[in-house]
Formats: structure tokens, sequence, C-alpha cells
């Protein structure tokens, strides 16, 4: 799937003192292409998890539009994009992500227990396949509190790609991860970039650009390509 | 196999202290509602059979028993006690105007002794003149009472066709009288004659003072129903005025007295139910808030996996439901093991008429108690439902919002 932010913008009030308007990110054209991984990087605060966000479906821009293929995802009201994430978005949020109270296989499952699935069965046999591919097969009734950092980090890539969504978004998915599980990340992202998806990801990690098919940077809210 | 597992309840298994709190908060609740309701009702409707029992516009007593402790007991609620006044009276009110119809009772208190089956007030009635309990001796009995005939209240572990036996007479229980909710429900109630062989036996046995007392000669209370064209105060004025040595009371304004006293305890019930609720909808209300925001990354990961800002306030609005809905049907169980087995002792200790309602009445109030806790406990969580279903995920997931 090709995904085109066309002149997106998002502007934020600070609440503080008087009206305190500033610019996240500015007009920025980008395109990410389907099997291909796409990296951006850039200091921190300079706007590049905002049009992550814009871009997954989950922000608004302030201005400009976001086109899945032909549909602009923001034209939709917000049943429908949440059907439309839930089917064709996987996003790998940053920091530590589960639901408490669900255990690893729950979590990876979680937007099948949100609308229902026909085979239980299947769906548990994909997600075990996808914890065995990324080395915690043994953890599936574990509580996400008894997990590692890297281990949630991958609980979480799995959950993103539960239903094979058309494009993955990964926001700094090595944040905190030691080098070991760093590559192994890194190397999965690239693995499902390869077979097909969209992969976008934003990164400070050095070594990440060498997984990326196109490389992006962001600066001030401005993006520039590498 | 479908996979539907509803977050709602794994949320409220996984987290099962602060679910257990919430449904004992919402149980408490419940249990003030179906206590409090069930309370008011059981005095309300006490009051009603009281009333109905009395029939009565007038009653005439003699002047000194106006003054007795439980004056108003005994000649409303048939606590045991007795005063008596010469018959003569009865026919110095008959001869007064507006009066539609007369009839005198006359109370025996029976003793605890080996003589009696249980102490208890016993009432002798006029067959010929009685127009107060007749009605419904006649409805339980179907006709009138013969010698030794005697009807009983609700609450004397006796049953018709049983005999029960004061100062060594057997007398036939042919009748058990509805509830009323007070002690009229362990009184016996009989004609003259039978008093009159009841009093023959005491004196035989040494038992009791009762030598003075012939019921052909002294009346304990005479009871009045005024003529329709006579407004009862001007009957009532011109008894306590010609009438000497006697108190005459308007019965309506006795029981004025219980139903003002109703009021009070309805009163203080209805706070104390308020101070419950107030303090139970801010617990709730704070409960559901700090859990939402505690819960704001998790949300963030709903709307990230799909959910939509509807589906999130669903499931929200949703555990609060489940959560309230348990509490109150554990808070009406609560509440009706409390009011069921020890109505009794609350009857006791309230010294008020209190008649359980009719089964229905009682269902129909658990029912509402149910309904209205667990949609009061769902409404506490509607503004943490909204404002959760407001966010943006990833605001929320960077920690901006």
């Amino acid at each position: 799937m090709i995904i085109t932010g066309n002149n997106v913008s998002k502007e934020f009030i600070r609440q503080g003192k008087g009206t305190n308007r500033f610019v996240a990110v500015k007009q920025t054209q980008i395109r990410i292409e389907e099997g291909k991984l796409t990296l951006l990087t850039g200091r921190s605060g300079s706007g590049k998890s905002t049009l992550l966000n814009m871009l997954a479906g989950l922000l608004a821009p302030t201005s400009g539009t976001v086109m899945y293929g032909d549909d602009d995802i923001y034209s939709l009201d917000d049943e429908k994009l949440s059907a439309f994430r839930m089917e064709n978005i996987g996003v790998i949020p940053q920091g530590q992500t589960a639901v408490g109270t669900l255990t690893v296989i729950e979590n990876i499952c979680l937007s099948y227990m949100l609308k229902g699935a026909d085979d239980r069965a299947s769906v548990y046999s994909y997600a075990r396949e996808l914890m065995a591919r990324f080395g915690i097969p043994e953890l599936e009734n574990e509580l996400p509190s008894a997990l590692s950092g890297g281990e949630l980090r991958r609980m979480a890539i799995a959950r993103a790609m539960i239903r094979k969504p058309g494009v993955i978004f990964a926001d700094e998915p090595t944040c905190d991860l030691d080098d070991e599980n760093t590559e192994l990340v890194l190397k999965i992202l690239k693995n499902t970039a390869e077979n097909g998806t969209s992969v976008f990801v934003v990164s400070h990690e050095k070594d990440a650009a060498q997984y990326a098919d196109f490389c992006y940077s962001m600066n001030a809210g401005e993006i520039s390509a590498l | 196999m479908k996979l539907t597992e509803s977050l709602s309840f794994k949320n409220i298994k996984g987290r099962p202290a602060r679910s257990l709190a919430l449904t004992i908060l919402t149980a408490i609740m419940a249990a003030s509602i179906v206590v409090g309701t069930v309370t008011v009702t059981s005095l309300k409707t006490g009051l009603g059979a009281l009333e109905s029992r009395l029939g009565a516009d007038i009653m005439v007593v003699p002047a000194s028993a106006a003054s007795k402790k439980n004056f108003e007991n005994i000649v409303l609620q048939g606590s045991k006690g007795y005063f008596y006044m010469d018959r003569t009276y009865y026919d110095k009110v008959a001869e007064r105007e507006g009066i539609e119809k007369i009839s005198a009772q006359l109370f025996l208190a029976s003793a605890s002794a080996g003589c009696c089956s249980v102490p208890l007030q016993i009432i002798g009635y006029d067959p010929e003149t009685d127009f107060t309990v007749s009605p419904w001796i006649r409805k339980s009995t179907g006709g009138e009472l013969g010698l030794l005939d005697v009807v009983v209240g609700n609450d004397l572990s006796v049953f018709v066709g049983d005999t029960i036996t004061f100062y060594n007479v057997r007398c036939n229980v042919v009748a058990k009288l509805d509830k009323t909710g007070t002690d009229l429900d362990t009184a016996v109630y009989t004609n003259t004659d039978t008093i009159k062989r009841l009093i023959e036996s005491s004196l035989e046995l040494g038992m009791n003072d009762f030598r003075d007392i012939d019921p052909d000669k002294v009346v304990s209370c005479i009871l009045i129903k005024v003529a329709d064209d006579h407004p009862v105060d001007e009957v009532l004025n011109d008894l306590n005025l010609h009438v000497r040595r006697t108190k005459s009371f308007k019965t309506k304004d006795m029981i004025s007295g219980v139903s003002d006293s109703l009021i009070g305890v309805s009163g203080i019930i209805g706070i104390l139910m308020c101070a419950v609720w107030l303090l139970g909808l801010v617990i709730l209300f704070l409960a559901f808030t700090l859990s939402v925001n505690e819960r704001r990354k998790e949300f963030a990961v709903l709307r990230i996996a799909g959910a939509s800002r509807r589906k999130i306030s669903r499931t929200v609005v949703s555990e609060a439901l489940i959560i309230t809905l348990g509490g109150s049907i554990a808070g009406t169980a609560a509440g009706l093991l409390i009011m069921l087995p020890f109505n009794g002792l609350i009857e006791e200790s309230m010294g008020l008429p209190f008649l359980l309602p009719e089964a229905w009445v009682i269902i129909v109030l658990c029912f509402a108690a149910i309904v209205v806790s667990a949609a009061a406990g769902a409404a506490s969580s509607a503004y943490s439902a909204h404002r959760v279903s407001r966010l943006d995920a990833g605001l929320v997931l960077r920690g901006d919002n």
C-alpha cells in the first residue's frame, strides 16, 4: 500500500500564559512505498512522532491530507477510520505499551478481541507463529508485568502484525533495547518490508539506516531526504 | 470457536481488589435502598392496617387512663394493660347527639403464670353493638363467636382448631386475623360471655384482681361512629364537656401521633439513604476517574489496535455497569436478608405499626433498587468514559497528553 502525506502540517496550542501556538510539523510532502522500509531520523522534538501519528491515522493534521492509495483517511468518520486502522495499519508505539490485565497472546490478538474473530484457533495459531518468530514462544500466558523491555517490544511488534496489515508504523522501536534486541527488531521490520508490507520507522538508532530503503531526516518540523 | 472475550470482564478480573471494593460500595448503596424503602413501606402498610382496624371516629376512656404511660399503645396497638369505668358512662355517652353507632370493649390482660398459655391482651367486645371488630372477625370466621370461641392475632403460634388456655379455661381458636404490625397481632378477641367465664375462673383460681370487674357493669373503652350530619369535632367537644370523668379522643388524632412518628422515622431514613448515596456516588465517580486516568496508555493501545472512540467509551461504561450490576444484586439480596428474617426485631425496636408489604411490592422495590443502583454506578463512569474517548492516542503514548 502506498501512503502519501500531502502538505501535512500540525500545530499545537501550548497551555500557559496567553495563547502560544507552535508548529510541530511544517507543511510536509512524504511518500511511503510498498514493500520498502522508510526511515525517519531527527533530534528529539523535531516532529518525527507527530508526523508518524498523522500518517498512521491517529492524529488529524492541521492542514493537508493523508492518502492511502486514493483514499483520504481523515475524510472518514471515527468509526470508519478506526475500522480502517484495525484492518490496514499496524502501529508499534513508543515505550512499553500493553493492556496489563491481558496475557501476552491476548495482547497480540487485541484487535480481534475488539471486533471478534470467527476462528479463534487460527488467530491464536498465527499469534503463536509470530511469537515463535520473535523469540517469545514461552510467554503466551504471561502477563505484561512479567516481561522485560525487549520482550514487550517484540510483543508490540507481533500485535501490530497480527492482522497482516498493509503498513506498519514503528515509533522508536529500538529505544531502550540492548544491541542484540535492537538488531533483532530491525531485522524483523526489514524482513516484514521485504515480504511486501510498507514499513515506516522513526528512530534515533544510527544503525537503522543500513536496513532502510529510504531515509529522511527531520529538523524543527521540516523534512528532508537523506 | 469465536474470539469474543469481553475486555470489560478481563479488566474486572485483572483488578480484583478494585473491582471488589467498588462492588461492595454499590452493594451498600443498593442495600440502603432496599432496607430504607421496605422499612418506610412497612411502616405505611402498618399504619394503613391500624387505621382500617380501628373503624371508630371517637374513643372514650376513663379520664384516669388517659394519663397512663402506655395508654395509646393499649388502646391503639393492643399492648398489655387495662383500665375500667362504670357502664353508666356508656349510657351517658349514648344519649349525646350525633352518635350513629356505639359499642364498648373490655380489656383483660392475661397472667403469665401456668394458668394461661401465653401472657397477652384479651379484648372483649359486644357482638350486638360492635362495629369495629365484628366486620373483620366475620371476614375471618364467616359468622359470630360462640361461648369460649376466640379469634387470635396473626403472631400467636396457634392455629385454627387449636385450643388456648386462659385461667384454666380452654378456648377454641376459630380464626386467625391478618397481620397489623402492632401488638394487636398478639391479642385475643372474644365476646363478653367468654370474658365473664374467664373472670369467674380467674377468681376461682385466686389469680388477678378481677373481683370488681363485672362485664355487665364496667367497660374499658367506648367506641363511637359519628353520624354523617355531625362534625366529629363537635361531637368530641360535646362529649368532653358533658360526660365527666372520661376523656374522648379523635382516633385520627391518636393515629396522627403514630403518623407523625412515621414521618419522622421516614425522614431520618431518607436522610441516611441520601448520605449513603451521595458518598457512594462521589467515591464511585472518583474511583472511575482515577482508574481511567491510570489506564490512559491502555486505552491508547486500544485506539491503535482499532478501537473507535465509541468502543472505548462503551468499554469503560460496560465495565462500570458489570461491577455495579453485580453489586446491586448482591446488595439487594443482603437488604432482603436483613429485612425478611429480622422484621420482627425491627418492628420491636421502632415501636411503630410495622407490616411488611405484599410480596409483589417487595419484588418491585428490589427490582427498582437493582436498576437505580446499577444505573447510578454506570452513570458515574460516564464522565470518565467521555474524557477517555477524546484522548489522542499518539500524544498519550508519547506522554504529552
